[in-house]
């Protein structure tokens, strides 16, 4: 019996050995030497003298890094809450379809999802080009007849990139809504049919409170995952002025490998990650506690 | 997803169209505004891939005609003699089935251990794992190069693949899998002496094989199409991976938009056709991890 327990310690060992190894070197080890980084003013390779707090002093009153907050929650703003509802109308319209219609409906909206980032950028910088674009036509509409660049003009920006981030992303929220959908027993529609209920009182008294553990799942993945946002920022501002849009993610890019400030950039880094980490805390709490009513 | 559901979904769409008369004119009304909508959806891939089959002049004169007038090949013949591209693949094609593999491996066996064995440290390797979900691995991208700097992997397949095995949600998703599993299954084994590594990859593996097909397929369309990683790990044009290759290329291309759009055709085609093939394991591997981030 004890023989027993040795080898299973000793398979354990072996199974559990490459995930600790990888865990330890790419993400514990990682971690720790980010947190020690922040309190120095090293380089991005290399040392530098513990400078305690300093960093932190200086950045959070650092000019660019507000710009980079503020920025950030824009595009936060610009994408989450859009993305979410406009993934819920069409997976309502989509679920209404059947068979192989649905189908091709449904791997149309979720075809861009699976794109690399520099693909959906190449297309949709090719799509507002100021010279061929194909929307230069309807821009210039509102422009008095002029071409007019979607990604250099700065107010526009952001709008620009939320928008190819919705249609770029909304293919995940829509599978995710049509299996909330689909869990909705048919049986309570029925019911209100029969109580002659119109489409719009369905959907008010029953998919809208049914799916709305679905919805707050989708509100809560954006967040964070927009929170993080770099790709299609970074490519479309390529070449324009990028303080002006810089978000987060970019900043501590910009400190660490376009100024060579290690320290900096790692502080800018621990302040997203404690943004992030309470931001999970809190849809971890928010999604139990559904769970438990 | 499909085949279980499709009774449900008739059985509602049977009961809506009982209350709604026998010709659902607003239901007709609403399937065509989803399609068309839907094909609008798909227009720009469509819209990229007629620009980059497009002669040069007609692209640039402003015809914008939905199907080319005359179909070439030129910006693809360009883009495979004037850039990397062939490399690119070969990074990519590595980096991404490299990973896939190694995370593959090494999550089922983590959540093997973790599921049918008991061991000290359990708690903690748990604990790991659920921290690794709130991290943003964004946060760690100075350290991971700096690390990666150190053991001179910048540039190097091996230091575009190591801080990528970082994909906790494969583990989650396997231990809830084998966590399902009949425990009898593994006494009967353990009756014939089988020992756990045998028990593992004679019965678990096999009987969750449609899970690790799903989560291969969506962990290499992952790797595959990551970008901020492999965008500061290879800085020359030799190590890097096709989604960074695409947007680094800045040659003197004369009127690019075709051979730019060649590139993004390019770039997208090996994710695209997996996902059109296996479009029910991928619907299957989204729809399993965000269940575990919910």
């Amino acid at each position: 019996m004890l023989r027993d327990k040795r080898q299973e310690y000793l398979v354990a060992l072996l199974l559990v050995g490459p995930f600790v190894l990888i865990y330890g070197a790419l993400f514990v080890w990682p971690t720790i030497q980010m947190a020690m980084l922040s309190f120095t003013e090293a380089p991005l390779i290399g040392t530098g003298d513990w400078v305690g707090w300093d960093n932190y002093v200086k950045i959070l009153s650092h000019k660019l890094f507000h710009q980079a907050f503020w920025n950030t929650a824009y595009f936060v703003l610009l994408t989450v809450i859009p993305n979410t509802l406009i993934s819920l109308v069409i997976a309502l319209a989509v679920n209404r379809l059947k068979g192989p219609v649905q189908g091709f409906v449904l791997a149309c909206f979720f075809l861009p999802y699976i794109l690399p980032v520099s693909v959906v950028f190449l297309t949709w910088n090719w799509i507002i080009d100021v010279q061929y674009g194909l929307v230069q036509g309807f821009v210039a509409l509102f422009n008095g007849g002029k071409p007019i660049s979607l990604t250099r003009t700065i107010p526009l920006f952001m709008p620009t990139v939320a928008f190819v981030t919705i249609w770029w992303t909304m293919g995940f929220n829509i599978l995710l809504f049509i299996a909330g959908l689909r869990n909705i027993s048919p049986e309570i529609y029925e019911a209100a049919s029969l109580d002659s209920a119109g489409r719009w009182r369905q959907f008010q008294k029953i998919t809208w409170p049914l799916i709305w553990p679905v919805t707050a799942l989708v509100l809560t993945i954006q967040l964070i995952a927009q929170l993080k946002i770099f790709d299609q920022v970074y490519l479309f501002s390529i070449g324009g002025r990028q303080d002006a849009t810089i978000t987060l993610v970019q900043y501590v890019y910009k400190l660490a490998f376009q100024q060579n400030k290690g320290g900096e950039a790692a502080t800018a880094a621990m302040l997203l990650f404690l943004m992030i980490i309470i931001l999970s805390v809190l849809q971890y709490q928010l999604l139990r506690a559904r769970g438990e009513k | 997803m499909s085949a279980e559901a499709l009774p449900n979904r008739e059985a509602v769409s049977a009961a809506r169209s009982r209350g709604d008369g026998p010709i659902d004119m607003i239901g007709l009304v609403l399937t065509v505004i989803t399609i068309l909508v839907a094909l609008g959806s798909f227009f720009p891939i469509y819209w990229a891939v007629i620009t980059s089959i497009k002669p040069d002049g007609e692209v640039i004169s402003g015809s914008n005609s939905l199907i080319p007038n005359r179909v070439v090949f030129d910006s693809y013949i360009h883009i495979w003699n004037n850039t990397n591209i062939g490399i690119w693949y070969i990074n990519s094609m590595v980096t991404s089935l490299v990973i896939t593999a190694l995370v593959i491996v090494s999550s089922a066996g983590c959540a093997y251990a973790l599921s049918q064995l008991d061991f000290p440290g359990r708690r903690v390797i748990y604990m790991l794992i659920l921290a690794c979900f709130m991290v943003p691995m964004q946060a760690l991208i100075v350290n991971h190069f700096v690390l990666m700097a150190q053991f001179k992997l910048l540039n190097t397949w091996a230091g575009i693949i190591l801080p990528q095995l970082i994909v906790p949600v494969v583990i989650i998703v396997y231990k809830q899998f084998f966590d399902s599993v009949p425990k009898e299954f593994r006494e009967a084994a353990q009756m014939d002496s089988a020992g756990h590594l045998k028990i593992l990859f004679r019965i678990y593996l096999p009987m969750n094989w449609g899970v690790t097909a799903s989560l291969g397929i969506i962990t290499f369309i992952g790797a595959w199409n990551s970008f901020l990683w492999p965008f500061l790990a290879a800085t020359g044009e030799a190590t890097m991976t096709v989604p960074v290759g695409i947007t680094q290329v800045k040659d003197a291309y004369g009127i690019v938009y075709g051979k730019l759009m060649a590139s993004a055709v390019v770039a997208g085609l090996p994710v695209a056709v997996v996902y059109l093939i296996f479009q029910r394991r991928v619907t299957q591997a989204i729809m399993l991890s965000a269940g575990v981030k919910g």
